[in-house]
């Protein structure tokens, strides 16, 4: 009996050492994002002046009046949403050549893939600059969705393979034996079983692209996508809450499909587990 | 043999990389047989299997099946279908929508689908289950589902991938059973892939012997079993004593091969035997009906099946074991 209820204590003791550190970890992670939203009621525009000198709800008022955000909010949407379907088909129809065919050089094309991902942000878009000045092409909404396009394959490729791996060959094989082409085959058994894993992959992806800035900075030229209209905003100060507001809104569209991802893959493995 | 088999392979080679998978096999498989493929694993029968449904192409040679040259047809164009090792059921759909998988394919009207659905699944005896998912079931149950799946569109020819490797034994002994009765049924060739020479010897009309990628011989399972073609066979096929030819010739005086069943040897006091005949137990093994004894003599060893109590040997293990010479069995090389 004591030596259970030492036990016990023993436990309770590490858990209480953990949750403290869980909750330093979270306030550390999280603070600054708080702040930042404070500063989105804040009175005072020109600079962030801790405690705030009052509150307000204007800036709401003011930043959906304004065009610009409206202008860059809209090129980021279009272009993370074409990147993130440009992603799915070539990221998903890799995925497939990688896991169901073996062919000489197979690993070496699946790191090539996964490498965009490793390479800083900063080499992919000196790379992409320069290749588009050598063959002379302007920059233009396509420039950045190729950017964005380069990670975007990484992610769905990833999910795309795990899953495609977990799938028997033989299922593929079954439906071929029944009398389904490719085609069939495709959209009868691979997509229901991979279908999760792509939503979720092309969830990120599609989260990736919006915030993304550093490969976005070699390949817009003039265009503005928002964050790159947010960097900008910062170095001159004028109507500086309106940026926090546009920070609070991009948290939520970038915060909404990765919690959707996480809990799709998530109760996918829970559900794989259980059948097994 | 009918004039035209339901699968015949001419010449068929399917070498992976430097890998003779299968080298110059030719077979002839008849309509309404129940055909087994036996062999060790890396044989090469699971390859003929899979050249046979249509999922690797040959290198070289030929496939007809019931007449039609098959060579290239991709397998959603054969009138063959499969039942897979693993069972490959589809886990998103319920029993019925696999089984019905093809009648899905064809655009059969959905009543159509579940009334032939459910009659495939009286035929395993599975009435019923329709609405349950794969992994609802147990092996067993789904097994007879892959079964139904497979043999839906009565197929000219059903190919079962190690039928019953993943099964336990008693139920394994059901199903060897109920695959034979309802091949009759069905008047569909089976072809079966085996590594289990019992479940070959139990189930097969016919039988073809597998190894490094050559059939190494064809027959009846008596013939397979009685007049092995080669010492592989007769090592394969049931155990038998594999006897090497400078000890053929010095007891029976034919310098050849020669396979000697082990329940065909007698084991007896040493008394003015040939003392080539004469060993000592290395091992003795009861086995219910049946005593096996392994007797070393001469650099060989030899397995001997007596009826269980006849025969003890004395504590210094020395025995003589005879045999008549007509329960040798002469033949060719070790291959």
């Amino acid at each position: 009996m004591t030596a259970f209820s030492g036990k016990r204590f023993m436990r309770s003791e590490g858990s209480l050492a953990v949750k403290i550190a869980a909750a330093a970890g979270l306030a550390f992670l999280l603070a600054p994002l708080a702040i930042i939203f404070v500063y989105a009621f804040t009175t005072e525009e020109r600079s962030f002046v801790w405690p705030p000198p009052g509150l307000t709800l204007k800036w709401f008022g003011v930043t959906w009046d304004r065009p610009d955000v409206w202008a860059a909010l809209m090129l980021s949407v279009r272009v993370a949403a074409v990147a993130t379907i440009l992603a799915l088909v070539l990221g998903t129809l890799t995925a497939m050549a990688v896991s169901r065919s073996r062919f000489f050089g197979r690993d070496a094309v699946s790191l090539l893939v996964i490498l965009p991902i490793a390479l800083p942000g900063i080499i992919t878009g000196i790379a992409l600059r320069s290749a588009f000045a050598t063959f002379d092409i302007p920059f233009s909404f396509w420039t950045i969705v190729v950017g964005h396009a380069t990670f975007c394959i990484v992610v769905v490729y990833n999910n795309a393979v795990a899953r495609l791996r977990r799938l028997s060959g033989s299922l593929v094989e079954a439906s071929m034996d029944l009398g389904a082409d490719s085609f069939q085959t495709f959209r009868h058994v691979v997509l229901p079983n991979v279908g999760t894993a792509l939503l979720a992959g092309g969830m990120l992806a599609f989260a990736l692209s919006f915030d993304e800035v550093i490969v976005t900075t070699f390949t817009a030229g003039q265009q503005q996508t928002l964050p790159l209209w947010m960097l900008e905003e910062l170095i001159r100060p004028r109507q500086r809450p309106v940026t926090n507001v546009v920070a609070m809104a991009v948290v939520a569209v970038t915060f909404v499909p990765i919690l959707l991802a996480f809990l799709l893959t998530g109760a996918d493995e829970q559900t794989a587990a259980t059948t097994k | 043999m009918s004039e035209r088999p339901a699968v015949s392979l001419s010449r068929v080679s399917r070498h992976f990389g430097l890998t003779r998978a299968m080298d110059e096999v030719d077979l002839e498989i008849a309509e309404g047989e129940f055909f087994a493929m036996l062999g060790p694993s890396g044989s090469g029968k699971t390859t003929c299997l899979r050249v046979i449904a249509g999922f690797e192409q040959p290198t070289s040679g030929e496939v007809r099946i019931f007449g039609e040259n098959a060579t290239g047809v991709p397998p959603y164009r054969r009138n063959v279908n499969t039942v897979f090792q693993d069972y490959a059921l589809f886990p998103h759909m319920n029993v019925a929508d696999n089984v019905a998988y093809s009648l899905m394919l064809r655009k059969v009207p959905k009543a159509e689908r579940a009334r032939q659905a459910e009659e495939a699944l009286e035929m395993v005896r599975l009435p019923g289950y329709g609405a349950r998912r794969p992994a609802e079931l147990s092996g067993g149950q789904r097994q007879r589902v892959a079964l139904a799946r497979a043999i839906i569109n009565r197929p000219k020819v059903l190919l079962l991938d190690e039928p019953l490797g993943a099964l336990d034994l008693k139920l394994r002994e059901n199903m060897q059973e109920e695959l034979k009765s309802l091949q009759r049924r069905l008047g569909i060739t089976f072809v079966f892939v085996t590594h289990d020479q019992s479940e070959a010897l139990s189930m097969a009309d016919r039988i073809a012997v597998f190894n490094a990628g050559k059939v190494i011989q064809v027959g009846a399972p008596e013939e397979v079993y009685r007049r092995p073609a080669s010492p592989f066979v007769a090592d394969f096929v049931g155990s038998s004593n594999i006897l090497p030819p400078d000890f053929v010739e010095a007891v029976a005086g034919e310098k050849r091969w020669a396979s000697l069943r082990p329940e065909q040897v007698r084991v007896t006091e040493p008394g003015d035997a040939n003392p080539r005949l004469v060993g000592r137990v290395t091992a003795q093994s009861y086995l219910g009906a049946t005593t096996r004894f392994a007797v070393a003599l001469d650099g060989i060893a030899l397995h001997a099946i007596v009826p269980a109590g006849s025969f003890q040997p004395a504590d210094d293990g020395r025995v003589a074991i005879a045999f008549d010479r007509s329960a040798l069995h002469f033949m060719d090389g070790p291959a």
